[in-house]
């Protein structure tokens, strides 16, 4: 995009309409702008789903309403959501942290699976026995699971430091390296039966429930929320602590936005690429943990429909804020979720697919203003 | 402040959409089989939910229902329960996939109230054993597995392995007529499953072509198009005559109509189309869920472990079922295979011959140790276990070989 094209030429100008439009760099964002922008992409995108539900031969109000009710409706539905905002929070926030910095890591799928198989490592290796208390497992199971997600986000960090190789060719391969990796241990040395999942978890390997209660709440009964949500939460907090109240925030803000002048100022770049790609991995790493203890207690293959790539997406609609994140990450688990509802599947991708094409087109408003130009005679 | 990293983000945030939409497996034309039955249907979307005094029955599928396999099978199931039960109403969610996903997915369908809800597919199985915990009043019937709770929740299987004896038959006739006596399995996962059948399509070409060899192709998957695809191109070009698939679509027949070889497709007879489709081994649930669902909603249901043979005429062998014709590659072949065919099938579907009988020994397997010897047969543990089997369900002669024949050893 060039700036400041006009969109009716001049010279045309003597037959046609007594003003023209003309797109107009702007200098300067109003704050209410992003604001409104975003809402109004949001409310275009959904027109236009509303369009093609309609031409599919659905009724459009009726299914949001739906999507609505079935996301947020009731204590149950809610429950749910909040199981798949958690990943999406957690990775979200890996994949705000290193675009901050201008690192592309597109790796977060990958290094949420190292999480988990780091996580699962601690009860299937196993490295404390069955019946170990709670209290030791799950902290131990956190620890391996960052850490696994930390080392494998170093890796492309490292060889971005050290060597200058492109990160996103890296973590996007990377990915598949992981994804192999666990297919190795399930169908192999943690397989149960012949079968393609690892043996169940032992109950103290499990992350608390709000259901676990359910003996003397009854109203907790099926509510399948997980401690992992606190983790995401926290993580929330810290990132934002760490992004705007701290001096290595400022360094990864300032290098994100010139990596010239944060030279220029000593920040050591190579240092905190690792450093941040290495943070990143371990938020990834910490998902995965969250997703085996908190939610399908066993390894096994498909742990993520692709929470990881969906974290980009987060990560771009929050514009990078961390809290921003946990409120896109809640409603695109709301969209997940009441995805399931619309038969045939394919129509809720759809919808998601319209939203953030409608807030990319959006930032163009951002960018340039629309004005409209009375000609004078 | 931002919007340096806007550019480059929009375009990774739209990849990642791609990536993500990829890897969701990808949605499947509207149209829906059930129009007739389902008021909602016919508006192209649906949204599954129960209806106020009727018997509300959901099914949740792995793949699309329009699958032409495994899917469409069950889906069409439902459907023949929905026109064959009075009071009855269905719904069903599809691919939906094993793991993490379908908890929730059960889990709100049993929020909604359905009486009823089948799982299509092996993974499923522990998320609705934990669901069919919290919902004590909802049956749950699942597929493929090994589970039960003796209450709520139950289990249905069949022998398959009987029609893929007999399409096992045909396929060594074929290739011997062919004069390159080599068949191809593409088979899902190494699980018992997958090695029974197998063993049974051997152990049936071995009765109308000793000389058979058949190699094997390990896919890892239930449904994907493309990689069924690839997986029986390899087949082919290593040298196979015949090719049999143990995954959803019907792959197999269109890439031998290509290669101008033979293929057999797997359950839904709309599977077999092409002239290079031999036969097919399918399913026929309807009837079966209808009984089923009979029973739950009379509150005579006993859950369990439920595993029919062909005599429930819950399976077919595309071409030779009443009222069929058998495809173009059967009417050349020597008449006395075909007839062995004939004879076994009416045996089957009579009770007198079934997956015991296809078991039966002398077996041998493919490194030379005589599995079973003559006149002994194998019992339900051993057919679908791996050792030692599961606690109470011990096995002796587990499902871990390959009969004589097949080339290639089980992953360890």
């Amino acid at each position: 995009m060039t700036a400041g094209v006009p969109a009716g030429s001049p010279a045309r100008a003597g037959r046609s309409l007594p003003w023209t439009v003309r797109l107009e760099r702007r200098l300067e964002v109003p704050r209410w702008l992003p604001f409104a922008t975003t809402l109004g992409a949001v409310a275009v995108a959904l027109l236009l789903s509303g369009l093609v539900l309609w031409v599919a031969g659905g009724d459009p109000i009726a299914i949001f309403g739906h999507i609505l009710r079935s996301s947020f409706g009731s204590l149950g539905v809610l429950s749910d959501t909040l199981v798949k905002a958690t990943p999406l929070i957690l990775t979200g926030l890996a994949c705000a942290l290193a675009f901050r910095m201008r690192l592309w890591n597109i790796g977060a799928e990958g290094q949420f699976l190292m999480g988990a198989w780091g996580a699962s490592a601690i009860v299937l290796f196993p490295v404390v026995p069955d019946g170990t208390p709670a209290i030791v497992t799950i902290p131990l199971m956190m620890a391996a699971g960052m850490a696994a997600g930390a080392l494998y986000g170093a890796i492309p960090g490292v060889l971005r430091a050290v060597r200058g190789v492109n990160e996103i060719i890296v973590t996007l391969m990377l990915n598949y390296v992981a994804a192999l990796w666990i297919a190795f241990w399930v169908f192999g040395p943690w397989s149960e039966g012949g079968f393609q999942l690892s043996r169940a978890f032992p109950p103290e390997a499990w992350l608390p429930r709000l259901s676990d209660a359910a003996d003397v709440v009854p109203a907790l009964s099926g509510l399948t929320v997980h401690l992992g949500l606190a983790f995401g939460l926290v993580a929330a907090v810290l990132v934002h602590f760490l992004l705007f109240r701290s001096r290595r925030g400022y360094e990864i803000r300032l290098i994100g936005d010139s990596p010239r002048a944060a030279r220029y100022a000593g920040v050591n770049v190579a240092r905190t690429t690792v450093i941040v790609f290495a943070m990143s991995g371990a938020l990834a790493g910490l998902a995965g943990m969250s997703e085996v203890a908190g939610v399908v207690h066993r390894l096994q293959q498909a742990i993520s429909p692709g929470y990881g790539f969906t974290a980009i997406i987060v990560a771009y609609i929050a514009k990078l804020h961390p809290y921003g994140v946990v409120v896109a990450a809640i409603a695109f688990g709301a969209l997940i979720l009441a995805g399931r509802e619309i038969q045939p599947s394919g129509i809720p991708a759809m919808i998601q697919g319209i939203i953030l094409f409608s807030l990319i087109a959006s930032e163009a408003l951002l960018r340039y203003r629309i004005r409209v130009v009375r000609r004078v005679a | 402040m931002a919007t340096r990293l806007t550019r480059p983000l929009a375009l990774l945030a739209a990849g990642a959409l791609l990536v993500s939409a990829c890897s969701s497996g990808g949605g499947s034309p509207a149209p829906s089989a059930g129009a007739a039955c389902e008021a909602g249907a016919a508006s192209g979307t649906e949204i599954p939910d129960i209806v106020q005094g009727t018997f509300n029955v959901a099914m949740v599928l792995i793949g699309p229902h329009n699958d032409g396999g495994w899917s469409q099978a069950h889906y069409e199931g439902l459907i023949y329960l929905c026109e064959n039960m009075k009071g009855a109403h269905v719904a069903y969610i599809e691919n939906v996939p094993e793991g993490t996903d379908s908890e929730q997915v059960f889990r709100s369908l049993s929020r909604k109230g359905f009486d009823f809800i089948i799982g299509t597919s092996f993974g499923y199985m522990d998320p609705m054993a934990t669901v069919a915990e919290e919902f004590p009043d909802i049956t749950y019937l699942h597929l493929t597995g090994y589970k039960s709770n003796g209450r709520n929740f139950g289990n249905l299987f069949g022998a398959i392995e009987d029609m893929k004896y007999l399409a096992g038959m045909l396929a060594g006739s074929r290739a011997k007529l062919d004069g390159n006596p080599r068949l191809g399995y593409m088979a899902t996962f190494p699980i018992p499953e997958e090695i029974r059948l197998g063993n049974a399509i051997m152990l049936g070409a071995k009765k109308t072509c000793p000389e058979c060899t058949m190699d094997v192709r390990w896919i890892n998957t239930w449904h994907d198009p493309v990689k069924e695809k690839e997986a029986a191109a390899s087949l082919f070009d290593a040298g196979a005559q015949v090719v049999f698939t143990g995954a959803d679509t019907p792959a197999v027949a269109d890439v031998a109509q290509e290669k101008g070889k033979w293929g057999v497709t797997y359950d839904h007879p709309g599977s077999c189309k092409v002239d290079a489709c031999l036969t097919a081994p399918y399913w026929i649930w309807g009837p079966e869920y209808v009984r089923i669902a009979e029973q739950v909603k009379a509150g005579t249901y006993k859950a369990g472990y439920e595993y029919f043979d062909a005599d429930s005429g819950a399976m077919g062998l595309f071409g030779f079922m009443e009222g069929q014709t058998p495809q173009p590659g059967i009417k050349d072949l020597p008449a006395a295979d075909v007839q062995l065919v004939k004879d076994t099938l009416a045996k089957m579907l009579a009770g007198t011959f079934n997956r015991f009988d296809v078991f039966a020994g002398p077996i041998t397997d493919n490194t030379g140790a005589v599995i079973l010897a003559a006149g002994a047969k194998l019992q339900q543990s051993d057919l679908d276990q791996f050792p030692p089997g599961a606690e109470g369900n011990a096995c002796t002669t587990c499902m871990k070989w390959f009969a004589e024949g097949i080339n290639g050893e089980l992953p360890q």
